[in-house]
């Protein structure tokens, strides 16, 4: 039964987009549907609904635990839905844009470190100021990239995901009960 | 190691800075090996030892001091709650700060206050360049791992798996993988403490060291099975404010003894070396050959991939309530690490400078008491009361760290073997789910069993050169857990089939690389020295393992019969990014 009053509103014109779609980017997305769902056969818009718009800590909790039944076709289309919709791509985005290319310029930029000690022994004698080499120097700019890399994670996700994703999740969890 | 010419042994010819608080027993001195000292946390070939004095009586008593207290929280912990939230997650309830502290409580083991400050003390730059891979490891666990799997997971990284694969196989192989990872370091630290303690207190006796490991396992058992992980939390907040402490005390002792003058302070290190300025520069102890080069590198890769998969630190995770908390704790851990490998160049530095190599190598040829005795000396030396109350401290905090770092592998590893192994792929699909309650009584057995398992292999294992042990620890978690863990949460077309694939096909030739490596045999610091069926050119198998790990990751996924669950997919990827439906 429940089921069913959810397809009915599915089957609606979504109307009451939330606060969390405010952003631009995210309208333009459903142009590029979710990679992982191939075979949803129209990548929906999220309908979310008029109705409940508890937003709030207190909806979340009674829901943590029926969320996992993924196999219910009810669940499954809420979050099928959620992952199609632009604002959810848009996190998806935010989130993927940064981690992946900072990911892989301080891996590259810690094995290089790495393999000139092997590589270009005498690049690294070479002084800098007083007892300092570029290998020290190397070395404390590691330490400094790790710092820097953290502080600009951590702004990337304050402002571009965090209140997006919470306010993400009290819809999917009202959507869910 | 491969054999590496010392050069300490060659140009001794700077002069080295009196000790005179050993100069009641100049023997140790005579005893310093011609050859390569071993790898850092191989504190059991210890040649020479301390002088026994007040500084020991006063650390015995600081020991029990700690013993005590640590009792105390476990006691009260365990009164706050016994249901598996409490004993799994410590109830959610931890702020960032304090999980910040407790991850840089799990850690900074021994290994790294006392072995590592003792690297950077022998043998300079290559001790920092060894330290870096420490900590830009977390950056791939703040980036990819601490927030998704906060949200993805309840107890363990089974969890997360099991969110869009069938339950039964990717539980029985993460499962297992986490056991292995957790006991190849349990052991790893166990041995080291039992010399780590003997060497602290004064001793070289075997009976020493084996009560020392005895203890410190049982002690590690009644606070996982009496306080679970909210003791837990506490014990490794207590110990990394200690740590942090300490080592604050000591590097603000340093800094003031050189006027603040970092290059002053290089300067008289590269001088108390006794191999000039090769002491700053790289390859004192990983530049040998192209083989020990090679080595370096995979270790270094172990590293910085490894630490995301360590199922010790993954738990933590859930020890707070969202994951905007998870992310913060981390980048306090980033913080506090960060800074205590800083300090640890100023300490290891510090005692070459003050106390000299040579001296350091006497007192142990791996370095692991360069920092009490660099404690001693800065505290007024051994007769004074600055010096002893100094040691002391050090010496108990060096302790604490070893108590803590076990406890948070013993409930890891009976996390990973009740909730995935006991409890779900080994029961019979038809048969009834376990409740709670019988699952955390599961658990307090396992820790028990686990902790006993990991007492007697770690006495055998006494005699052994067991160094490798870490970096093997490290690759494993690399090959079998980091792969795995990717794939689920960032491919939409893993399978089930890839993460058994990549979970064994990870895991099984980080194990047999080893077991065909110079550390096993073949070499004269090998397990088995007699023997030689080595093959495998490398200590570390990283370089190896890890990319097989990925493979197979990715064969399995392609020659699945199964297409992945589009739908289990999205829930996951919701859930992760979002935390709708978090524990």
């Amino acid at each position: 039964m429940a089921q069913q009053e959810r397809f009915d509103w599915w089957a609606a014109e979504p109307t009451g987009r939330k606060a969390v779609l405010r952003s631009p980017v995210g309208r333009l997305a459903p142009g590029r549907p979710a990679a992982a769902a191939p075979a949803e056969p129209s990548p929906v818009d999220l309908p979310l609904p008029d109705t409940p718009p508890a937003v709030g800590p207190a909806s979340a909790v009674t829901v943590g635990s029926m969320a996992s039944a993924g196999s219910a076709t009810g669940a499954a289309e809420v979050y099928r839905a959620v992952q199609a919709s632009a604002p959810f791509q848009d996190i998806r985005r935010g989130y993927r844009g940064f981690v992946f290319p900072a990911t892989a310029a301080f891996l590259l930029w810690y094995l290089l470190y790495l393999g000139a000690q092997a590589a270009a022994p005498g690049l690294m004698h070479g002084r800098v100021a007083g007892p300092l080499n570029v290998a020290w120097l190397l070395a404390l700019l590691q330490f400094a990239s790790t710092f820097a890399i953290t502080w600009l994670y951590a702004r990337n996700a304050r402002d571009k995901r965090d209140r997006a994703a919470l306010g993400l999740r009290w819809d999917t969890q009202d959507q869910l009960r | 190691m491969t054999p590496t010419p010392d050069p300490h042994a060659v140009h001794g010819t700077t002069a080295q800075p009196a000790a005179p608080y050993l100069a009641p027993h100049p023997a140790p001195l005579t005893t310093v090996p011609p050859h390569p000292a071993p790898a850092p946390a191989s504190a059991h070939s210890v040649v020479g030892t301390l002088t026994t004095g007040a500084h020991h009586e006063l650390a015995i008593v600081l020991f029990a001091v700690i013993v005590l207290i640590t009792l105390g929280i476990t006691l009260w912990a365990g009164r706050r709650g016994q249901a598996a939230e409490d004993f799994y997650t410590g109830g959610r309830g931890f702020t960032s700060l304090q999980n910040g502290f407790a991850l840089s409580g799990d850690y900074l083991s021994a290994a790294s206050f006392l072995g590592v400050t003792g690297l950077i003390a022998l043998y300079g730059y290559d001790g920092v360049l060894y330290s870096i891979g420490f900590l830009v490891a977390w950056l791939v666990v703040l980036m990819l791992v601490a927030e998704l799997v906060r949200n993805a997971g309840r107890y363990t990284l089974a969890d997360v798996l099991a969110l869009r694969m069938r339950q039964r196989p990717v539980r029985a192989a993460a499962g297992t993988a986490g056991v292995v990872v957790t006991l190849l370091y349990l052991i790893a630290q166990m041995v080291g403490a039992g010399s780590l303690v003997a060497l602290l207190l004064g001793t070289n006796s075997g009976l020493a060291k084996t009560l020392t490991i005895v203890a410190v396992g049982a002690l590690m058992i009644i606070y996982v099975t009496v306080g679970g992980m909210r003791a837990t939390t506490w014990i490794q907040i207590v110990k990394a404010g200690l740590l942090l402490v300490g080592a604050a005390l000591l590097t603000v002792l340093v800094l003031a003894r050189f006027h603040g003058d970092l290059f002053a302070l290089m300067r008289a290190a590269a001088r108390g070396s006794g191999v000039g300025q090769a002491y700053l520069e790289p390859g004192l102890k990983y530049g040998a050959s192209a083989t020990s080069r090679l080595d370096f590198f995979s270790l270094g890769l172990a590293l910085v991939l490894g630490t995301a998969g360590l199922p010790h630190i993954l738990s933590r995770f859930y020890t707070v309530p969202t994951a905007r908390a998870a992310r913060r704790s981390t980048m306090w851990a980033i913080g506090l690490i960060g800074g205590f490998y800083l300090m640890a160049i100023v300490l290891g530095l510090g005692a070459t400078a003050v106390i000299g190599a040579k001296t350091v190598r006497a007192a142990n040829p791996a370095g692991n008491t360069a920092v009490p005795l660099l404690a001693l000396d800065l505290g007024g030396g051994s007769g004074s009361t600055g010096g002893v109350v100094l040691f002391a401290l050090i010496s108990a905090v060096a302790f604490a760290t070893i108590l803590a770092v076990v406890a948070g592998l013993t409930l890891a590893s009976s996390a990973a073997f009740a909730h995935d192994l006991y409890a779900r792929a080994w029961r019979r699909p038809g048969s009834r789910e376990m409740t709670d309650r019988q699952e955390v009584v599961a658990a307090r057995v396992a820790a028990v069993v686990i902790g006993a398992a990991a007492i007697v292999l770690s006495l055998f294992a006494q005699q052994l050169n067991v160094a490798f042990l870490v970096g093997l620890a490290f690759a494993a978690a690399a090959s079998a857990n980091l792969p795995t863990l990717l794939f689920t949460l960032f491919w939409s077309r893993f399978t089930t089939r890839g993460v058994v694939w990549s979970v064994y096909g990870g895991l099984v030739p980080a194990v047999l690389l080893v077991v065909f490596s110079p550390v096993v045999s073949g070499a004269p610091s090998a397990l088995f020295p007699g023997v030689d069926f080595h093959w495998f050119p490398l200590e570390n198998p990283g370089l190896v393992s890890i990319p097989m790990g990925f493979l197979a990751g990715w064969a399995g996924t392609v020659t699945s019969p199964e297409a992945a669950d589009a739908d289990r997919y999205a829930e996951l990827e919701v859930r992760s990014l979002t935390g709708a439906g978090a524990a």
